[in-house]
């Protein structure tokens, strides 16, 4: 059970790797590929969920891979399995395995066919990791790739406006969720000293003892823990992400979208249910998130006049229901409404286009001039004011615009006055100083030290913000994220003496990723005129290549797990204290503006409308 | 030629801008396309058919952007395969009177690199906004602007309607925000300006634009042209709003108000009251869009490209036309039957593999309504549909009784789980069966509620009201059913425009075509375009009812048309998609021709299963290579397969229009490139029945391949593009995404294979008579002397052929002087998925 239990986590990646290799014009083999993996994975859950049910439903864990150790910390990749991951597992590979079916057919010439089959399979791989993991870390492997994959498969149709803008923000918004797992994990360890698997967390002994000292910690953690779950699960008053999401070819908006990427909010929330389980003030914020959001989004669902606007919301307000269900502490209710509700929406959102020529041959027949629903009966200015509320999807697409990406970008522009021209007579010197700071420690007045690690890395927030505003180089705006990683890693050194082999993992793979994506944005302005940041150049169009690598550059730099850096990730927080917050707030947050300053520069030179106009092009507004 | 210059001339005094004549330029030039169920193909750029075609389809580029013709690397990658062809080449260098003589010609056309980037002229005003203001209007503006006219228009997604229901669609929006605590605008002056009515276009474009009328024109037009799809529609449902069956007044002025205020209410929102208008940032901006301007040379060069690409073809075409085999063996005097079909270029390989079968047969070609007009009400029908060319209006309604046939409901299409407490129950319930429903679609696709069946457009048992004896039997102010009278003039039409007037076979077929399919929201676009976009099943029982009617065979006989008494007349329906046949009233056969109808639905089958075959060498999925009952039970499977994009190929490849005997044709194989329709000049020495068949011939097949040619060679901008994520919208239109503008045309995968040529129609007549014919009728003329069609006439005595330049015949010798005989098409056809040559097929 223990082999095939690392064989069904090996197999989505296995068959990804083997997809990558596929020619891009080999459609056959890309879409037997993945009906492969799909269909192995689909028997061998079977298979695994068999010998599970003889063994009268065992819990397995697995302590995997140790992928880094020290004395006191300890980055290891941790397998479960229980109730909750084999229906995941059941629902999710069933699901995936009729939809690479589906798509065989359905995507035959359409331009970027492996790149869907890929994108496919990684986001198969993310979903794999986080319904099998064991803790927190192995979780936010899964949790990275589920991210990055969601906004290739939205930006699907890379050269049109609206893709690419809609994929950004929901990255914007999943990048946030992330930062609260960072954070979540970062406390825990604290909390409980090591990094804790989610076996060790069903020992209700076990966390009350450490919880009892720490109450205000764990709730904390809790919430950092609900922010990511509502933010994947499109709750309140993040909702307005997953119908913008829908811009992808149709079978990948219903599996994932539709279906199995919104419900791992529900996922992460049963999974620490152990954890919160005591905690009834969190308890009682879950549910309550979960009946406004689901009274809500059916209020914005009954108003919607696009068909899988409707289906999303109408989606959003059953998991809001599920949250409910979860904070009571309805397990297999939830995990049973959770297939249905898959299921339902994965079918509704492959059969949208239908729905056409059905309700007209409805209409056709059962007609009736305004026929009367339930708020007729409100009165008139009640009834107004809902309706165009709904309509507005209660202003909450501005709201998350004006409380999160807008001070961002205001406070950016603060640090206009650095330039081109200038900003290195800021950067280097400051750098200079920094490193002398650290070898002249103890030259330091001691009132002054404690506060200095934050002082670093609050550079390194306005480095990156001043990235994240750019408008014009590139170049500029890449070498400030590197920097900002810089003075990221200074301040953590300067905190705590550990060994320079951290920072040095830490930053080895920002350096790497760093130089690879220069090189590209070099040999990009030797090829074409136009690389800025000033409008969407589209360039992908003609540099499918380079757009791949630059990609991977981007993707080390935002430390995916890809390069060591993620383990860095991860190893600097374990640096910063309890009581630092401020420290953990600058860090945190950089890490947000990092991802968004890095993809916007994908984004802008490799996606949206290709800037050369001799072939076609769509409009902006589709 | 200058519209928005012009209508300074005509405006009131002292005012340069005149807001009718603006809006009345904006609906000529917006995208005329109806929502999805009245899908009818129609030239995408009509409102530049006034002029030559190269000169409007370049004006058309330079104003908005298009791209109207194939990129320069694709003609010469076409020219370095061999399908163009260099004698052709240079036969059409030649014939440019311009001196610069073929050395350069070729220079330019082959090698001459081109640096070709061009930007439209509309948007370029608007676009001040982001360049000078640093504010993105569109994104400010557009998502709650689409919003409001998609759940305003929304003809039955939504569940709860849009609530204020006044007269006009300003009033609606304008008694939402009285009567409500919130409002669509964020600010007060927008909103205030609204309540008050004080918002006229000139007062809003005084706040936006600035006192600078002239800019006005240009402004709205950058205003429009934005979103196209959405005020194409608007434009559509304001000047025909029986297309909604839903009604819901609305108008281009009302949105542009709405849209204006929303503009009005971004800028305070952003910069509050001080900001100035426009017109003090937009100096260099300032363009007229009509303007006439100078030929450049990367036009020249593809306008070139275009015409030798298109004679490529064309010229093969006319040397078979023009050598092929005519004296087809002179069919016995009892024909085993004789067959009726669409003039649609899909039927053109039916009509082929029928004679194949049936050597003895005749089959015929005419636009699918049969010359009977009308609304059809099935029963329990709420509303009339109509059967006929959309352009007309016909004054009868045929209604249907005695039906059995029920309709299935799907739950998973119902509105219903999509409420809180409903869903609650049907995700745990029916979620759980969709996912057996899913696995069953997959495993085996079936034919299911949430497919367009073609057959279920009429139920076939039931009756239908198609005489009519008493005059003031009417139904809103429609006649129910035909006087006798009445069948006689259209069945007299009919059969003359075709040439059927003697020699009657046993049994006349009437084929109507529909075309099955699911998951596809452009589904009207597959069906009949002579009955505005539905299956001619109807027409097709309807017309063979009156020429079975003894009165009115007694009339005919009067007026010089004998149909023998045994003689019957079946209506059928042909799906072009499963290809599959069904015939109606066999009942009402005889025993004995019952017998012979038997049998020849045999023939019918083993000529749909060749059919199906001959298709499925365009569909790379289906190996074409096994027998043709195996592949046509896979072509069948496709149409019924959720999965399926491409359930048909419809008028893809379409290039060619016959009008003549079927002689000319009868041994060609024209790849199902060809519409056809029957046509004898010896019965029409004037032209008469002529005139008919090309008043529709031009709007309907013209227009049906220059939607073609244009969604092919810009299917962003003039076609709809990919349908793989489309959004349904309000049932009337799809979006990409959630928050997109509509997008009219035809989706890629509808065009793909498209080869973007005109029309070609060949007129079996005298030219003189020809042209005659065609001055009648001015609009039709335009169609042929603007060359939007191309038209060459086959000298049906002496066999020459003339083809129609700047309005006069000028006779035209193929390069080509043969026609290649192939003694077997069928291995071509399982190895070929391109575009096959044209042949001539020796007879059995």
């Amino acid at each position: 059970m223990i082999l095939l239990l690392h064989i069904i986590v090996l197999i989505p990646l296995l068959g990804f790797v083997v997809s990558l290799l596929v020619p891009k014009s080999n459609e056959r083999w890309l879409s037997r590929t993945a009906v492969a993996t799909f269909g192995l994975q689909l028997l061998s859950t079977w298979v695994l969920v068999g010998f599970w049910v003889v063994n009268d439903f065992v819990i397995l864990d697995v302590k995997d891979l140790v992928l880094f150790e020290t004395p006191v910390y300890q980055y290891f990749i941790d397998l479960h399995f229980d109730e909750i991951t084999a229906v995941y597992a059941i629902v999710g590979s069933f699901l995936s395995f009729l939809v690479a079916i589906y798509s065989r057919v359905y995507m035959h010439r359409e331009s970027g066919f492996k790149r869907f089959f890929n994108t496919i399979q990684l986001l198969f791989v993310g979903y794999t990791l986080i319904i099998f993991s064991g803790n927190l870390e192995t979780l936010f492997i899964g949790w990275e790739f589920l991210g990055i994959s969601s906004f290739l498969l939205i930006a699907f149709y890379r050269n049109r406006y609206l893709p690419v803008r809609n994929a950004f923000k929901v990255y914007s918004l999943y990048r946030l969720g992330d930062v609260g797992l960072i954070l979540a994990m970062w406390l825990s360890h604290h909390l409980f000293h090591e990094n804790i698997t989610f076996k060790e967390l069903s020992d209700p002994l076990f966390v009350s003892e450490h919880l009892h000292s720490h109450t205000l910690m764990g709730v904390v953690i809790s919430l950092m823990i609900l922010l990511a779950a509502a933010v994947k699960s499109a709750q309140l008053p993040f909702s307005s992400w997953l119908p913008r999401a829908m811009e992808g070819p149709t079978p990948s908006s219903a599996i994932f979208y539709g279906s199995l990427s919104v419900h791992l909010g529900v996922f992460i929330l049963l999974r620490t249910f152990p954890f919160w389980e005591h905690q009834l003030s969190v308890r009682i914020l879950i549910g309550v998130l979960g009946l406004t959001t689901s009274v809500l989004a059916s209020g914005m669902a009954r108003v919607q006049s696009a068909v899988k606007s409707q289906i999303a919301y109408a989606s959003i307000a059953q998991i809001g229901l599920i949250f409910i269900e979860v904070a009571m502490g309805w397990e297999i209710l939830a995990l049973v409404h959770f297939a249905g509700n898959a299921f339902l929406r994965t079918y509704q959102l492959l059969v949208s286009p239908s729905v056409v020529s059905y309700l007209i041959r409805e209409q056709f027949y059962n007609f009736e001039p305004r026929s009367r629903t339930p708020e007729d009966s409100l009165p008139k200015r009640i009834m107004y004011s809902l309706y165009m509320l709904c309509l507005k999807e209660w202003g909450l697409d501005q709201l998350i615009h004006r409380i999160y990406r807008e001070p961002l970008k205001r406070l950016g522009r603060q640090f206009r006055f650095m330039n081109r021209r200038n900003i290195w007579y800021f950067l280097l010197p400051s750098m200079a100083l920094g490193m002398v700071m650290l070898l002249l420690e103890d030259k330091i007045p001691g009132i002054a030290r404690p506060y200095l690690p934050a002082a670093f890395a609050l550079v390194g927030l306005i480095v990156v913000l001043r990235a994240f505003v750019e408008r014009r180089s590139a170049t500029m705006g890449w070498y400030l994220v590197m920097a900002s990683h810089f003075w990221v890693a200074l301040a953590i050194s300067f905190n705590e003496h550990f060994k320079v082999s951290h920072t040095i993992l830490y930053l080895s793979g920002i350096l790497v990723s760093g130089v690879v994506g220069i090189i590209c944005l070099q040999r990009l302005r030797r090829l074409e005129q136009h690389v800025n940041l000033d409008t969407h150049q589209g360039h992908s169009y003609e540099h499918d290549g380079l757009a791949l690598v630059f990609l991977l550059a981007c993707l080390g730099m935002t430390g995916f797990p890809i390069t060591p850096s993620f383990i860095g990730e991860d190893l600097i927080f374990s640096h910063i204290h309890e009581n630092q917050i401020a420290l953990a707030a600058f860090c945190a947050v950089a890490l947000i503006i990092d991802g968004l300053a890095v993809v916007r520069i994908y984004t802008k030179i490799f996606m949206g409308t290709h800037i050369k106009g001799y072939h076609e092009s769509a409009y902006r507004s589709s | 030629m200058n519209p928005l210059t012009e209508s300074s001339a005509n405006s009131p005094a002292g005012s340069l801008f005149d807001e009718d004549y603006v809006i009345h330029q904006l609906k000529h030039y917006l995208p005329a396309q109806s929502p999805l169920k009245d899908f009818i193909h129609h030239n995408t750029l009509h409102a530049f058919q006034n002029q030559k075609f190269h000169d409007g389809i370049r004006n058309a580029a330079e104003i908005f952007g298009y791209k109207v013709s194939l990129r320069l690397d694709e003609y010469r990658a076409a020219h370095a395969k061999g399908q163009i062809r260099k004698d052709v080449l240079e036969r059409v260098i030649d014939g440019q009177m311009d001196g610069i003589g073929r050395a350069e010609w070729l220079f330019r056309l082959l090698e001459k690199p081109y640096l070709h980037n061009p930007k439209p002229l509309v948007g370029r005003l608007r676009n001040v906004w982001r360049t000078s203001y640093h504010i993105d209007m569109d994104t400010l503006v557009h998502p709650i602007f689409f919003r409001i006219l998609c759940s305003y228009l929304d003809q039955g997604i939504s569940i709860w309607d849009f609530p204020a229901q006044e007269s006009t669609f300003l009033g609606s929006i304008r008694s939402l925000e009285r009567n409500a605590f919130t409002s669509f605008f964020k600010t007060k002056r927008a909103r205030n300006l609204l309540k008050d009515g004080k918002c006229s276009i000139s007062d809003l474009l005084a706040i936006l634009v600035g006192q600078d009328q002239s800019m006005y024109g240009q402004y709205l037009f950058d205003l429009e042209f934005a979103h196209q799809g959405w005020s194409g529609l608007v434009v559509q449902v304001e000047d025909h709003p029986e297309t909604l069956l839903d009604y819901k007044p609305i108008s281009l002025h009302d949105i542009i108000v709405l849209e204006l205020l929303l503009e009005i209410d971004a800028m305070d929102h952003q910069f509050g009251k001080g900001w100035k208008p426009l017109e003090t940032m937009a100096q260099g901006q300032r363009e007229d869009l009509f303007a006439d301007r100078p030929v450049t040379e990367i036009m020249q060069v593809m306008a070139v490209w275009q015409e030798v690409f298109e004679w490529s073809y064309y010229d093969s075409i006319l040397a078979a036309i023009k050598y092929c085999d005519k004296a087809v063996d002179e069919i016995s005097a009892d024909r085993r039957f004789q067959a009726m079909f669409c003039i649609d270029d899909r039927e053109c390989s039916i009509r082929r593999h029928l004679e194949s079968e049936a050597p003895d047969c005749e089959t015929y070609g005419t636009a699918g309504f049969f010359g009977v007009e009308f609304y059809f009400q099935p029963e329990g029908g709420k509303f009339y549909t109509k059967l006929c060319p959309a352009p007309v209006t016909p004054k009868y309604l045929v209604k249907e009784f005695g039906s059995q046939s029920r309709r299935k409901k799907d739950l998973h299409l119902s509105k219903r789980s999509h409420s809180l407490g409903q869903g609650w129950i049907i995700s745990q319930t029916l979620g759980f069966w969709s996912a057996l429903r899913l696995f069953a679609q997959i495993a085996r696709p079936s034919i299911g509620p949430a497919m367009t069946y073609a057959f279920e457009h009429h139920d076939r048992a039931a009756s239908l009201t198609i005489e009519n004896s008493d005059p003031s039997h009417t139904e809103n102010g429609l006649q129910v059913g035909f006087s006798i009278m009445e069948m006689v003039d259209r069945v007299e039409g009919l059969l003359r425009s075709i040439g059927l007037i003697d020699h009657f076979a046993p049994i006349v077929y009437v084929v109507g075509h529909g075309s099955s399919s699911v998951n596809n929201p452009h589904y009207a676009a597959y069906d009949c375009g002579a009955c505005s976009g539905r299956p001619g099943s109807v027409n097709a029982r309807v017309i063979s009812h009156m020429a079975n009617h003894e009165a009115v065979r007694e009339a005919l006989a009067e007026r010089g048309i004998v149909i023998p008494v045994h003689t019957r007349f079946v209506g059928g329906l042909h799906d072009t998609c499963r290809d599959e046949v069904e015939f109606f009233d066999e009942d009402a056969l005889s025993p004995q021709l019952r017998a012979a109808h038997a049998e020849n639905t045999k023939m019918f089958e083993r000529a749909l299963d060749a059919n199906a075959k001959e298709r499925s060498r365009r569909l790379e999925l289906v190996d074409s290579h096994k027998k043709a009952f195996e592949v046509h039970q896979r072509v069948k499977s496709r149409s019924v397969s959720l999965f399926e994009p491409r359930p048909e190929l419809n008028h893809a490849t379409n290039a060619l229009c016959v009008v003549g005997r079927r002689s000319l044709t009868r041994r060609l194989f024209l790849d199902r490139r060809s519409f056809m329709n029957s046509y004898n000049y010896q019965q029409d020495p004037e032209g008469k029945h002529l005139f008919g068949i090309m008043k529709a011939v031009a709007p309907v097949c013209g227009g049906i391949n220059l939607e073609y040619y244009f969604s092919r060679v810009d299917n962003q901008k003039l076609g709809a593009g990919s349908k793989l994520p489309h959004n349904v919208m309000g049932l009337i239109g799809v979006a990409n995404g959630a928050d997109g503008d509509l997008r009219p045309g035809l989706p890629s995968q509808m065009i793909e294979v498209h080869d973007p040529v005109r029309l070609l129609v060949v007129v079996e007549h005298f030219p003189n008579v020809v042209l005659n014919t065609l001055q009648q009728h001015a609009e039709t003329y335009e169609w042929f002397l603007n060359e939007w069609v191309h038209l060459v006439v086959y000298h049906p005595t002496d066999g020459s052929l003339h083809q129609f330049k700047d309005g006069r015949f000028v006779a035209y010798e193929p390069l080509c002087d043969h026609v290649d005989t192939i003694q077997q098409i069928l291995p071509l056809l399982e190895e070929e998925s391109d575009n096959l040559p044209v042949y001539q097929l020796l007879s059995k």
